[in-house]
């Protein structure tokens, strides 16, 4: 039996405290309104963080490879305009898989540019931000884009339906989360994410393929945006141009509150998931327990800040910066 | 040394050979594809282009320093908002409604305030925690627009002033009052970043922290200098644009910040810091509003903007890869 040191428990603290923080806000609201922890609610919650998730999830391979990420909101715009408006010309069955091939093509465009020509990622992806937006107006025609036979589609069960009671968009992120935390943690390729985004050189004389690793990293963002307009579409099944516009940056909140650190080489997908629910449930909570909405922008600020601040005051072993 | 020195020139040239190469495609293309029958290059259209260019511009100008650190500031646009809100607002608080004229200038003040405050939170936030300045500002960004819905809810804000509109759309010399605005800044901020120490701070420190920790600079203090600038400037910039138009919206200013970046970019800053200059970021910030007018001159969608400025973004990055050996090693945020 070791005692437990003062260091011990700062250490504990730094690597399961947004855990701790979760539990504790999860028993804070509950508390505070019975309605917080019923089924429904907590459903509910999920149902509608399925969306941020799974992007949310690939952005987290792209930032343990040590890069970022910031088209996801615009690229997943594009899938749902695209999605929808094949909908209607190609009938549902077509425009999925076009649409996944389509999405897939920007992201290995800039897999390309940042994996294996080596452009700093942040002005490649905001460039790309920019340029997809121009891209799915120029699709849409600056249109509001709407499935005609909403009735006569089955395109509605991605986004609506449920199977044996629990929503579909609640399995689908449960699915892709369970594959991608599998592809991380346990195989060849995953280890390979961390090795290249924690130190890019050693990896590189290790014999590891940086730029592939790399290009990887966004298709695989690219993928789960694409699955995330999917469930966009289908839910509305009609959709504004400008859907995804800013989530790129929610999207980056929920992967660092998960602990992925920007510098590369560390983060889970589960704990990118913790990060997700957190930010959905101080959402629901707090318009629970009747603060206006605009109360989680402030909360979430003061979450991120304090969250990074603990992460990394513990591994340099004191609160303050060092900063002269 | 000479293809040093050539290297430097060329790429100090290249963003406004880039200007002239827009001026001469819009002028010759609108002959031909142009609906309206005004010459792209007439004077009129130049002046109200450098006029739109003022808001963005301003924080650009500001961003420069920043990135010059090898920080960056992703909250400009959520300051903007809150800024506009407290000038248009305080105008209708009932002691100001007694001071007449006087009231503009207090609101200005209160505006600038503002800003100032919000740039030391973050300013103090990226010293004391030592959290990376582009989390701090990424995370203040939520925040601070939190304040600004808190500040009105959904519903605008707005405040009627004639002679305030007046001020803002007044032209002395041919420019407008926002174009006054801008140079203005310009030439302080050039002065600041060339002919003081605080410049050579700046520079010092976005080339090699370490060493100038290791020289004396105080780098924490430096910070929070230039973050309380920033602010400032994205302050100045929402008393500029909403002098004239006298509402704001709680959605307004989202996504400058991305705008401010790829103007500076566009300059040729350099995102891992030490390099980039004030004019160079002018340069950027002309040149991306000659594309967008440009490009409505002859005629193309609004969305086409968006796509080449984008792509010109990237194939900037592209280039400066090219002429510039520090682009080769693997740059980090």
């Amino acid at each position: 039996m070791t005692t437990l040191t003062q260091k011990d428990v700062g250490t504990f603290l730094a690597k399961q405290g947004i855990l701790i923080a979760f539990a504790i806000f999860m028993i804070g609201f509950a508390l505070a309104n019975q309605r917080f922890i019923q089924i429904d609610n907590i459903a509910g919650v999920m149902r509608s963080s399925a969306i941020l998730g799974v992007m949310a999830l690939g952005v987290t391979f792209v930032v343990i490879g040590g890069n970022l990420d910031l088209s996801v909101g615009s690229m997943m715009s594009f899938s749902t305009i695209v999605v929808l408006d094949l909908h209607d010309k190609l009938g549902p069955a077509l425009a999925i898989p076009a649409m996944f091939a389509l999405t897939l093509l920007l992201g290995a465009f800039i897999g390309f540019l940042v994996g294996y020509l080596r452009l700093n990622s942040l002005i490649v992806t905001l460039g790309m931000l920019s340029a997809i937006h121009g891209l799915t107006l120029t699709w849409s025609g600056g249109k509001n884009m709407d499935i005609d036979d909403k009735a006569g589609t089955w395109f509605s069960f991605f986004g609506q339906d449920r199977i044996m009671s629990i929503p579909v968009p609640i399995l689908i992120f449960a699915l892709v989360a369970v594959v991608l935390s599998l592809l991380l943690a346990k195989t060849p390729f995953g280890r390979k994410v961390y090795a290249v985004g924690g130190n890019g050189q050693a990896a590189t004389f290790s014999g590891i393929p940086r730029a592939r690793i790399v290009f990887m990293t966004y298709l695989i963002s690219a993928f789960c945006v694409a699955t995330a307009g999917l469930l966009q579409a289908s839910r509305s099944m009609g959709s504004q141009n400008t859907v995804g516009q800013g989530m790129e940056l929610e999207v980056l909140a929920a992967v660092i509150l998960g602990g992925a650190s920007l510098m590369g080489g560390a983060g889970t997908v589960f704990k990118t998931v913790i990060g997700v629910l957190i930010l959905g449930f101080i959402q629901n909570g707090l318009l629970l327990v009747g603060l206006d909405f605009y109360v989680q922008y402030i909360v979430t600020w003061i979450i991120i800040i304090l969250a990074v601040w603990l992460d990394i005051a513990a591994k340099r072993g004191r609160l303050w910066s060092p900063i002269a | 040394m000479t293809s040093f020195n050539r290297r430097d020139l060329l790429k100090r040239g290249a963003i406004w050979a880039f200007i002239l190469v827009e001026l001469a495609f819009f002028s010759i293309a609108g002959r031909f594809l142009s609906v309206s029958d005004a010459a792209f290059m007439d004077l009129d259209n130049m002046l109200l282009l450098l006029k739109q260019s003022a808001p963005i511009g301003i924080i650009a100008l500001g961003m420069t320093i920043i990135m010059i650190n090898g920080n960056i500031d992703l909250s400009v646009g959520a300051i903007f908002a809150l800024a506009a809100i407290v000038m248009l607002d305080s105008m209708n608080w009932p002691f100001m409604q007694g001071l007449g004229n006087w009231a503009i200038p207090l609101a200005w003040i209160f505006a600038l305030l503002t800003g100032v405050v919000l740039g030391a939170i973050n300013g103090l936030l990226v010293w004391k925690t030592g959290v990376d300045a582009f989390i701090v500002t990424l995370a203040a960004m939520l925040g601070f627009r939190g304040l600004v819905f808190m500040y009105n809810g959904e519903q605008p804000t707005s405040h009627m002033n004639w002679s305030l509109v007046d001020f803002a759309e007044a032209q002395f010399l041919g420019l407008h009052t926002p174009t006054w605005f801008l140079l203005g800044t310009v030439l302080i901020l050039w002065l600041l970043m060339t002919r003081t120490v605080h410049g050579r701070n700046a520079y010092a420190i976005g080339n090699n922290r370490e060493a100038a920790v290791n020289a004396g600079i105080k780098v924490g203090p430096h910070f929070v200098w230039n973050f309380m600038l920033i602010g400032f400037l994205a302050a100045l910039s929402a008393v500029v644009f909403y002098s004239e138009s006298g509402s704001v919206n709680p959605n307004d200013g989202m996504l400058y910040e991305l705008w401010a970046i790829t103007a500076v970019v566009l300059g040729g800053t350099k995102l891992a810091g030490g390099y980039g200059s004030i004019i160079s970021t002018l340069g950027g910030v002309i040149a991306i509003q000659l594309l967008r007018k440009g490009l409505g001159h002859i005629g193309a969608d609004t969305q086409t903007v968006n796509l080449v400025i984008g792509l010109i973004l990237i194939s900037v990055l592209i280039l400066d890869r090219q002429l510039n050996s520090k682009g080769k090693e693997e740059l980090k945020i």
